[in-house]
C-alpha cells in the first residue's frame, strides 16, 4: 500500500514552515494547500500575479478575473496582493519565495529536473517552472515513482529536455521521501506498506544509505 | 492628442501590418484583449509573430488567429491548453520560441524600459540557454536574454481614462502592464472608460504615457477551469 495523491500532498505539507512564502505547481502540488499543518501560517504565491491565494470559490463567488497559475478559479484573502508578471518573477528570481513544490516527468540523482516536454509528442512548455527552480530557496518534487508504463522516474540522468540542472532538493513519491545528497538519493522515509526491496527495484538512481 | 476610439477596429486602423511583432497581455484566458484579437482576425493581417504567455484555447483568444493561420511564430511559455497550437507546431507549420514565463515578462519589461538585454539564471543548462551568451557573477552562471520591443502591444484593463491611464483588476493584470510598455504603439481595451480625473492617481497601474489608443470593449471573460469548492 503505497501513498495516494492526498497522502503525498499531506507529507509535503510537513515540509512547510511558519512564515514561508510558497509556490505550488499544478496537479498534486495544488492539493498541498489542504494539508497546511495547524499553527503553520504560509502565504501561497501564484506566479500569474498574486500573493495570498485563498481556497476555490463557491459557485456564487466565481470571478473570471481571479485565477491561479493552473487557470482555476480561486478566491482572495484579506492579506492578498496582486501584481504584474514581471513583479511576480522578480519575487521568484530574486529569492523571496522560500519553497516551490512541483510535479515532474523525471528527476535525476544529481537533482536535474525534467517536466516540460516530450520531444515530438507532448509540447506543453515550461511555463514558470524554469524560473521557479532557478530562483526559489528549496525545490520539492511530488510525483509518482514510476510512469504509466511502470518505468522509474528516478534516474541516473534525465532523458527528457531539462527544466533545470541540480535544482531539486527533495522528492516525495508514492513510495517514500528522498533527499538529493552528494552521490545520489537518500531515503529519508518509506511509505506505509512499502519496503526497501520495492524501492530498489523501482529506482534507477543511486540510493545512498 | 485624442487617444479614445469607438471600437477595436477603429483603434487598430493604420497600425496593422503583415509580418509585424505583437506583444499581447493576458494569462490563459484571463485578462486577454479579446476585442482586439477579434479585430485582428477580421482584418486578416498575416505572418504575425505574437509574444504572449499562452495562445488562448482552441477557438478563443489567440487560438482564433492560429485557426485562421495568421500566425507565423509564437513567443510563449505554455501552450498546453491548445490542441491546434500543438498540431501546427508538431507539423512544422508554426514557429515557436519557447521562453520561460519570467524571462518573457522581463523581456517585455526590459524592452519597454530601454534595456536591450539582461542576465538571468533561468534556463541555464537547458535548451533555452543554447546559443546564448553565458556569464558568471559571484560564482553563478547566468545567460543573456534580450529585451523585447514590439511593433504593437495589445492589452486589456478594467478601467481607463482619456489620458490612457489604466487600472487592472485582480489576476487579470498579469502580463498586461509589461506588454503595454514594450510596444511602439500600445492599444488598450477596457471594460469602462471613466471621466478623466476620477481614477485615483496613486492607484494607476499603467500611466497613460505608455498607452496610445484606448477604447471600451465588450468582454465575454470566458473561464478556462471553472473550479469550485465542495459544500
Amino acid at each position: 500500500m503505497a501513498w495516494n495523491r492526498n497522502q503525498m500532498a499531506e507529507r509535503a505539507g510537513q515540509e512547510l514552515r511558519d512564515g514561508m512564502y510558497v509556490n505550488l505547481g499544478i496537479g498534486i502540488p495544488t492539493l498541498v494547500s489542504n494539508y497546511i499543518p495547524d499553527g503553520v501560517d504560509v502565504t501561497l504565491q501564484s506566479e500569474n500575479g498574486m500573493l495570498g491565494m485563498g481556497p476555490f470559490p463557491t459557485e456564487e463567488n466565481i470571478d473570471a478575473d481571479l485565477i491561479n497559475a493552473g487557470k482555476q478559479t480561486i478566491t482572495e484573502l484579506n492579506r492578498t496582493s496582486y501584481f504584474s508578471s514581471a513583479d511576480s518573477f522578480a519575487m521568484i528570481r530574486g529569492g523571496k519565495i522560500a519553497m516551490a513544490i512541483l510535479g515532474a516527468m523525471e528527476v535525476a540523482e544529481n537533482g536535474d529536473l525534467a517536466n516540460w516536454m516530450i520531444p515530438g509528442k507532448l509540447v506543453k512548455g515550461m511555463g514558470g517552472a524554469m524560473d521557479l527552480v532557478a530562483g526559489v530557496g528549496r525545490v520539492i518534487v511530488i510525483m509518482d515513482h514510476t510512469n504509466k508504463k511502470g518505468e522509474t522516474k528516478l534516474l541516473k540522468s534525465c532523458t527528457l529536455p531539462l527544466t533545470g540542472t541540480g535544482v531539486v532538493d527533495e522528492i516525495i513519491t508514492n513510495l517514500g521521501v528522498f533527499e538529493v545528497v552528494e552521490g545520489g538519493l537518500k531515503v529519508i522515509e518509506i511509505a506505509d506498506g512499502v519496503d526497501m526491496d520495492e524501492i530498489r527495484a523501482k529506482t534507477e538512481a543511486t540510493l545512498v544509505e | 492628442m485624442q487617444k479614445t476610439y469607438n471600437s477595436a477596429a477603429e483603434a487598430l486602423d493604420g497600425v496593422l501590418l503583415d509580418g509585424m511583432l505583437i506583444a499581447a497581455g493576458g494569462f490563459g484566458l484571463c485578462g486577454i484583449p479579446e476585442n482586439l484579437i477579434e479585430a485582428i482576425l477580421d482584418a486578416g493581417t498575416k505572418n504575425l509573430t505574437i509574444a504572449s504567455n499562452n495562445a488562448g484555447v482552441d477557438g478563443f483568444g489567440l487560438g482564433m488567429l492560429l485557426d485562421s493561420k495568421q500566425v507565423k511564430k509564437m513567443i510563449s511559455s505554455y501552450v498546453g491548453e491548445n490542441d491546434e497550437f500543438m498540431r501546427q507546431y508538431l507539423a512544422g507549420e508554426l514557429e515557436l520560441e519557447f521562453t520561460p514565463q519570467g524571462t518573457l515578462a522581463e523581456r517585455m519589461r526590459a524592452g519597454g524600459a530601454g534595456i536591450p538585454g539582461f542576465y538571468t539564471k533561468t534556463g541555464v543548462g537547458t535548451v533555452i540557454a543554447e546559443g546564448k551568451e553565458h556569464k558568471d557573477f559571484n560564482g553563478e552562471t547566468y545567460i543573456l536574454e534580450e529585451g523585447l520591443v514590439a511593433d504593437l502591444s495589445i492589452v486589456k484593463a478594467w478601467k481607463g481614462d482619456a489620458a490612457g491611464n489604466l487600472v487592472y483588476r485582480k489576476t487579470s493584470r498579469n502580463f498586461n502592464p509589461n506588454a503595454a510598455t514594450c510596444g511602439k504603439v500600445c492599444v488598450a481595451e477596457v471594460e469602462k472608460i471613466v471621466p478623466t480625473g476620477t481614477l485615483d492617481p496613486d492607484l494607476i497601474h499603467t500611466p497613460g504615457i505608455f498607452v496610445h489608443r484606448i477604447f471600451e470593449g465588450n468582454h465575454e471573460k470566458r473561464i478556462e477551469q471553472r473550479t469550485v469548492r465542495e459544500g
